[in-house]
């Protein structure tokens, strides 16, 4: 029997003029989360619970880039897409190109237990969820007044971007304070020592349709195996092609690397110029998270009492 | 240290005793792709353009799993996926539920060279290859008559099947890996490594028989199916379920960075460790050496190095 531990994130890559009421409700929907996880761990729920519960409370909350309050694609539509893991067996499950359904994560875990399947996408992906009966919504849910207010503007058509000149900073090629970093995730151990991941997220902001990041891809957004839980967060593209969260378990199983180490060493050697962010967890109890990245809405706790929201470095 | 090549047709339940008829067409398509891969190779072709130039001549051969001759989804649709890695620049491209482009690993290098993206899919991916201008054609130019009698007999069976997979008689309803549903049998792929050192992999595949639509498997994933770095190049066929839960490609690669372990070594015990019966794949390294291990039956596949050396096999 070991402690349990949870983390959770809402994406790395942070405006550094993000008002500072929007940073305090970012800490409160992270703090409301982890107590939600801490005390169904409390109950024994299994990790796969756990990750499942905590995603679901952060894709309904419109503060972040998933479920409620997703990024637009160019079209002006929401593409959703999220990925879910278990450490024992590996087992997983995955949906891309998810447009009217409430919670992709809890799609995700059916298309994992109940098709013959891991991973569906796009209107094949919206059949399977009205097979379930899962709860779906039109693009009004989705679509919220804020995400709509942070659409680009045509190239063309507006070139006050007063907020790109007085701040350089950039991720996936967007400005900072238009770029939708909060993908979320969650990454539980329970006190059996299981481990699981789940990440959610609406994709970046302006995004052509059928763009596929690396939330729902297993290996890059999400891992688990017997050794740890691992969720990403930041330029999509960097994190596919470091194949980062399958990364961190890599290094602690081919290096022997504990958590924290493989955690710095993935963030510092792998990530090549690429921008991101990831929480951790082991089999032994261990939390951990790192990003290279402007700050990063995170937050984790522990059973022995240690509970920790934060933003920044 | 000189260039060499692999290439695959899949990896999965392939009799011993396969019929003369279904080997023969196969074999030469290896040798012919195998050559044409070989000669771009000797020409000074990058390795990129080479698993490219190979996977589209691969995906033009209706015998295999991909392009044209790609199996059929529960509708009685195609939906082909298709990636390509470039091993010193780590760039990558993939696309996957394409209906009418003829040549998805193509469609794949221009998402990685032309879009800041990685993957693009389903209808966006279409609108990308209209943009682009690439060759598209009606979805009957990709359905053999052999796969529309495939889906039959998985239909009949009321279970998705893979392209090896031998008819089972109706009263012996034995479960089996290849039956359970998530084998991606019959994909094509190749590697290749010029004398360098850069390496590039490229995979590409129709999927599942009497898959649903929507599904994704293994190919398009980076990592999983396809993967190549400044270590090695490497592309994975099977059960596309287990190659992405075991990262194949990458952990190829991971156990030769962090482990130190040859290629040889690094690639059996891979596929030594995947659930039995499940993977194959193909692999060479930085300095020439090739690796083409599987758990399956047999696999498809065929290599060729700068010294002389040339193999073609199945089992």
């Amino acid at each position: 029997m070991t402690g349990w531990a949870i983390a959770v994130h809402g994406g790395a890559g942070v405006d550094p003029n993000l008002p500072l009421h929007r940073q305090e409700e970012a800490k409160k929907l992270l703090t409301r989360c982890l107590y939600i996880g801490i005390s169904a761990l409390n109950t024994n729920l299994p990790a796969i619970d756990v990750v499942e519960l905590v995603v679901r409370e952060l894709e309904t909350d419109p503060l972040f880039n998933s479920g409620r309050g997703s990024a637009l694609t160019e079209k002006g539509t929401v593409e959703m897409e999220a990925s879910i893991m278990e450490g024992t067996k590996r087992k997983y499950g995955a949906v891309s190109g998810v447009t009217t359904v409430k919670n992709p994560v809890s799609l995700a875990r059916l298309v994992m237990e109940k098709s013959p399947h891991s991973y569906l996408a796009f209107s094949g992906a919206e059949d399977f969820a009205r097979e379930q009966g899962v709860e779906l919504a039109d693009s009004d849910y989705f679509i919220t007044q804020d995400n709509f207010d942070y659409r680009i503007p045509t190239p063309g058509l507006d070139s006050s971007c007063a907020a790109e000149v007085d701040n350089p900073m950039v991720m996936n090629g967007l400005p900072i304070s238009l770029y939708a970093p909060e993908t979320v995730g969650c990454v539980v151990v329970d006190k059996e020592g299981r481990c699981a991941a789940a990440t959610s997220t609406g994709g970046l902001m302006n995004k052509r349709s059928g763009r596929i990041g690396d939330s729902p891809i297993i290996g890059a957004g999400t891992y688990a195996c017997n050794l740890c839980g691992v969720s990403c967060t930041g330029e999509g593209e960097a994190i596919l092609r470091a194949t980062l969260a399958r990364e961190v378990a890599a290094v602690m199983e081919y290096k022997g690397l504990r958590l924290q180490e493989a955690v710095d060493f993935v963030i510092k050697e792998r990530l090549d110029e690429g921008k991101a962010g990831l929480i951790a967890v082991s089999s032994n109890g261990e939390v951990a998270c790192g990003f290279n990245a402007n700050g990063m809405f995170r937050g984790c706790a522990t059973e022995d009492g240690f509970i920790e929201v934060g933003i920044w470095e | 240290m000189g260039w060499a090549i692999a290439v695959h047709g899949g990896a999965g339940d392939i009799p011993v005793d396969i019929p003369l008829e279904k080997r023969e067409p196969r074999e030469a398509a290896l040798r012919h792709c195998l050559d044409v891969g070989i000669s771009a190779l000797k020409h000074g072709r990058s390795p990129l353009d080479v698993v490219e130039l190979v996977v589209r001549e691969l995906e033009n051969h209706p015998q295999f799993n991909a392009g044209r001759g790609s199996v059929l989804t529960t509708d009685g649709t195609v939906e082909m996926e298709a990636s390509i890695m470039d091993g010193q620049t780590k760039k990558c491209g993939a696309v996957c539920g394409l209906k009418t482009v003829v040549n998805a690993v193509s469609l794949a290098r221009l998402v990685m060279e032309r879009t800041p993206h990685i993957f693009l899919a389903f209808e966006g991916a279409e609108a990308f290859a209209r943009e682009q201008g690439v060759e598209t054609t009606e979805p009957s130019y990709f359905i053999t008559p052999e796969n529309i009698e495939r889906l039959n007999r998985a239909k009949e069976a009321n279970r998705v099947q893979i392209d090896y997979t031998q008819p089972i008689p109706r009263e012996v309803q034995v479960e089996t890996n290849t039956a359970t549903g998530e084998s991606q049998l019959g994909t094509v792929g190749c590697v290749a490594v010029d004398s360098n050192g850069n390496l590039a992999s490229a995979t590409s595949t129709g999927g599942l028989v009497n898959k649903m639509v929507g599904r994704i498997g293994d190919t398009p994933v980076i990592g999983a199916g396809t993967y190549a770095n400044s270590y090695c190049a490497v592309s994975a066929t099977g059960k596309g379920e287990t190659i992405i839960r075991g990262t194949i490609a990458r952990d190829v690669a991971a156990l030769m960075e962090f482990k130190g372990l040859p290629l040889k070594e690094a690639a059996a015990y891979v596929v030594e460790k995947a659930e039995r019966g499940t993977v194959g794949l193909i692999a060479v390294s930085a300095t020439g050496e090739i690796a083409m291990p599987f758990n399956t039956t047999g696999m498809f596949r065929a290599c060729a190095t700068e010294d002389g050396h040339s193999e073609i096999a199945i089992h």
